[in-house]
């Protein structure tokens, strides 16, 4: 009967090293579900993160042959033969095994300054579906984190943490720039804060996404073009001089009119 | 070093466990009532099963169809829960929902849009019109990451991978709040609070072949039965038609009803659409009798009736079980799902992306060009913690729940899309019940102790056995019992069987061992899970035995038709001994709400 190999890392922030499994193989399985085997069997207390095993919540991300990918959607048929190499994400902090301490994310969350919208009109708002396709697209993420942790401004330089938000805080950005209802303005934020100007463009974060977002192009590009302009242009910069919307606190632009 | 007392204590006013649709809905009321609300999820955020929900919410805002609205809304939603519902809380939903649909508008979502800049509303199953807000097939997605998003704008304190094991009470017997530990170390942590809010989803890891994720242990209803709530309907399990099957390690992943909203249709071996021969006597007047008339009903509903294909999902998995049953199965035991043959292949991609990706990635099948094999997969749990419409207050004073968690709205079958609108609608009164129940000054007056200790000890002692038998192995095995004793289709043999191997199950649980140690120890997680999955694979048991017919998301091959007189009763469940999960659980029938004859007179309506 084929068998499969697993070199997958153990052990915790105080350091580890990788041990083997060896397994029958089962048709059509993706690595998640021998990682499973491997808990219901040899190793119950092996640490990894997963939920839906469905590609739809983002849990169960890792490095696969060193990688960044879903192990819910990575088939082993579709690795090349040998042993499968798995290993936590690089870029944050190991809890144990497989499990890294993502909270650098949800701090960044923190951050963002919530949607503006104007007071909604009697029957809800009118938004066209050209309207909302280019929000739509960023809005497909699923907060993997796979675009972080291949990011390598924060992968290689642990400190750029303090002022980087990464690709999938860019998206973000870029998803509420471009919504239609919006009224907040980021761009003095993005540019200042969240370290825009450290992407330089190399698409990584493009081609691990299991989203097929095109962060690179449809975001992070238009993205520096708007905060460029509006810091470089003369004009404009006058005109924001004059005119300038009021930078709101995500407190602030969390208080909403009533429906 | 991990120790064995608790290492936290944190207090609040409302507590809400579970971070899903309704816990996020519910933190985002008590928050704008100015309470200190805390959020426990044992995922981390933005990770709750919502997420998987795929063809939109029902709301009958008429976008679509104006002749849409709340009325007919109801209507539907009674009919497809065959009248066992709670009708306040469906009268509730019907009419609320499209505010609440609204409402995610202004806090970012961003739904798909009809011609004139309106929310676009889509097919589904039982609707009588074009009903659900979607965005594609990932409206779940929009609807989680909406709220998550207004929830951390509004600085809520949210605590991701924080495993709740057990309710606590003060001396007079409210509920005070509970106790929970940290996945990352293994320390225990204890909330007080002066209301709690279950929201805590499903059931669906009881069984073999789920679309639930490893979350849906049924930990909430568990710890409302024995924190003294009730549960209702735990019977009510609804299958969903349409799972993936082939291969294996996916079987039971979700295939979007969307797929046959939007044209796609059943067909068995012998390459027959079969559903025409499967339409029950109450759906017969809606429901076309042939393919032409049911082809032009897609474009335009006054053009034909609906297709078969769109009867509520109990009847469609009866049907495929039954197809499967007599030989015109697929080669991996589920029948096809065909929209290659119905629709462009631009349009399939368009509607149903994560379809397109979930099959050609995990199966490699292209659904532009090939049929899907897919059966019915244990999807949702209709039963859960009976409640009160208005407020969601449970029988366990200071409780209270919503979501799946919550029983009543649904009835024996919930409708699709009406799962969403039930997580937004029911949220907020939630959090509006448990804001109400704190500032009437009612709350509990103290924090009883000696239950943290017995949870901590009970936690822990897994570690001490060192010969008992793997988590996993108990796991599987009650998964594979549920699925062969109280499945689809049970019988009283059956059930009699299940209810003699779950006491067997209960020893078993009692004699597990853990191994490792308790950071990050996914077989220590699971070890605190069986309990809570025993108990409701109980009730269910018990639900099952009791309800001498069929109805809805209970199918008894030994009572197969409706029988009036179980119409008007839900069996209920209580814990009498309170507290401990070996105590024997009572079950009582239970009359359901009398409705009022002004909406009595909506369901006579266009039979």
């Amino acid at each position: 009967m084929a068998e499969v190999t697993m070199r997958v890392w153990r052990g915790d922030a105080n350091g580890g090293d990788f041990e083997e499994y060896t397994l029958p193989q089962n048709e059509g399985e993706v690595v998640l579900d021998v990682i499973h085997r491997i808990q219901a069997t040899e190793a119950p207390d092996l640490a990894c993160r997963w939920n839906c095993k469905a590609g739809k919540c983002g849990s169960c991300s890792a490095e696969i042959n060193g990688k960044p990918r879903l192990m819910c959607m990575t088939r082993m048929d579709q690795l090349p033969g040998g042993t499968v190499t798995v290993t936590p994400m690089k870029t944050f902090p190991i809890i144990r095994d497989l499990v890294t301490d993502v909270s650098f994310n949800y701090e960044m969350a923190k951050k963002v300054p919530a949607l503006l919208p104007p007071p909604m009109p009697e029957g809800g708002y009118t938004m066209f579906q050209e309207d909302v396709e280019r929000g739509q697209e960023f809005r497909k993420c699923i907060e993997c984190f796979l675009c972080q942790d291949v990011c390598h401004v924060i992968r290689d330089h642990e400190d750029n943490k303090q002022h980087y938000a990464g690709p999938r805080f860019f998206i973000r950005y870029a998803e509420l720039e471009m919504h239609p209802l919006d009224t907040n303005d980021r761009r003095d934020l993005v540019r200042e804060d969240m370290g825009l100007g450290y992407c330089n463009i190399t698409k990584c974060c493009t081609e691990v996404c299991p989203e097929h977002i095109h962060i690179t192009d449809n975001a992070i590009i238009p993205l520096k073009e708007r905060v460029v302009d509006a810091d470089f242009d003369p004009v404009a910069w006058l005109g924001r001089k004059i005119r300038r919307k009021t930078k709101r606190t995500p407190a602030e632009a969390a208080v909403q009119p009533a429906p | 070093m991990s120790t064995d007392t608790v290492s936290e204590h944190h207090e609040y006013d409302v507590l809400i466990i579970g971070a899903g649709g309704a816990g996020l809905r519910a933190a985002i009321e008590a928050k704008q009532r100015g309470l200190k609300v805390a959020l426990v999820t044992k995922s981390l955020l933005g990770k709750a099963h919502t997420v998987m929900a795929e063809g939109g919410m029902a709301a009958a805002m008429g976008n679509v169809y104006p002749e849409d609205n709340w009325m007919v809304h109801f209507r539907d939603t009674m009919r497809g829960g065959k009248m066992l519902n709670n009708y306040r809380m469906a009268e509730l939903h019907a009419k609320e929902a499209p505010d609440r649909v609204h409402e995610l508008e202004q806090w970012g979502a961003l739904f798909d849009r009809t011609k004139d800049g309106k929310i676009l509303q889509r097919d589904f199953g039982g609707h009588r019109y074009a009903r659900l807000a979607h965005v594609g097939d990932r409206t779940g997605l929009e609807l989680i990451r909406t709220l998550q998003q207004k929830v951390v704008s509004m600085g809520t304190d949210v605590f991701m991978e924080c495993k709740v094991l057990k309710l606590v009470h003060d001396n007079s017997g409210k509920v005070a709040g509970c106790v929970a530990y940290w996945r990352a170390t293994g320390e225990f942590v204890t909330f007080s609070a002066k209301a709690v809010v279950l929201a805590t989803g499903g059931v669906g890891k009881s069984w073999k072949f789920t679309s639930n994720s490893w979350e849906g242990t049924g930990d909430g209803h568990a710890m409302a039965l024995w924190a003294g709530a009730e549960l209702i309907d735990m019977e009510a399990i609804q299958f969903h038609p349409t799972g993936m099957v082939w291969p294996l390690s996916v079987r039971g992943i979700l295939v979007t009803e969307g797929v046959r909203g939007d044209g796609g249709i059943l067909k068995n071996s012998e390459g027959e659409r079969f559903m025409f021969n499967y339409v029950a006597d109450m759906f017969r007047a809606e429901t076309a009798e042939t393919p032409e008339e049911a082809d032009r009903w897609y474009d335009d509903h006054s053009a034909g009736r609906r297709p078969p294909e769109l009867l509520p999902r109990d009847e469609v998995a009866r049907a495929i079980n039954t197809e499967v049953k007599a030989g015109r199965g697929s080669p991996h035991g589920g029948v096809y799902l065909d929209i290659a043959s119905r629709r462009t292949p631009e349009f399939i991609r368009r509607r149903l992306p994560s379809m397109y990706h979930q099959f050609m990635e995990l199966a490699g099948v292209d659904i532009t060009k090939e049929m899907m094999e897919i059966g019915p997969t244990c999807h949702y749990i209709m039963g859960g913690v009976k409640v009160d419409a208005e407020t969601t207050a449970t029988a366990a004073e200071g409780l209270f729940a919503a979501g799946e968690v919550a029983g009543g709205m649904h009835g024996a079958n919930r409708l699709g899309g009406n799962s969403l609108s039930d997580l937004i609608v029911f949220g907020r009164r939630a959090g509006m019940g448990a804001a109400d129940y704190v500032e009437s000054g009612k709350g509990p007056t103290g924090f009883d102790q000696s239950e943290v200790d017995e949870a901590i000890k009970e936690a822990l002692a897994p570690f001490k056995r060192e010969t008992g038998e793997n988590p996993y192995d108990i796991q599987r095995d009650l998964q594979e019992m549920m699925q062969t004793n109280v499945g689809i289709i049970r019988t009283a043999s059956e059930i009699d069987e299940a209810i003699v191997k779950l006491e067997e199950f209960t020893e078993r649980i009692n004699n597990l061992s853990v191994k490792g140690g308790r950071a990050y120890n996914p077989g220590w997680n699971l070890a605190t899970d069986l309990p809570s999955m025993l108990t409701v694979s109980k009730c269910t048991a018990r639900g099952a035995r009791e309800r001498k017919e069929s109805r809805g998301g209970h199918t008894r091959e030994d009572f197969p038709k409706a029988d009036p007189n179980y119409g008007k009763i839900n069996f209920a469940h209580s814990l009498p001994s309170g507290g401990d999960w070996h105590g024997e659980i009572k079950t009582v029938e239970s009359p359901i709400l009398v409705m009022p004859d002004e909406l009595k007179a909506l369901l006579e309506d266009g039979k």
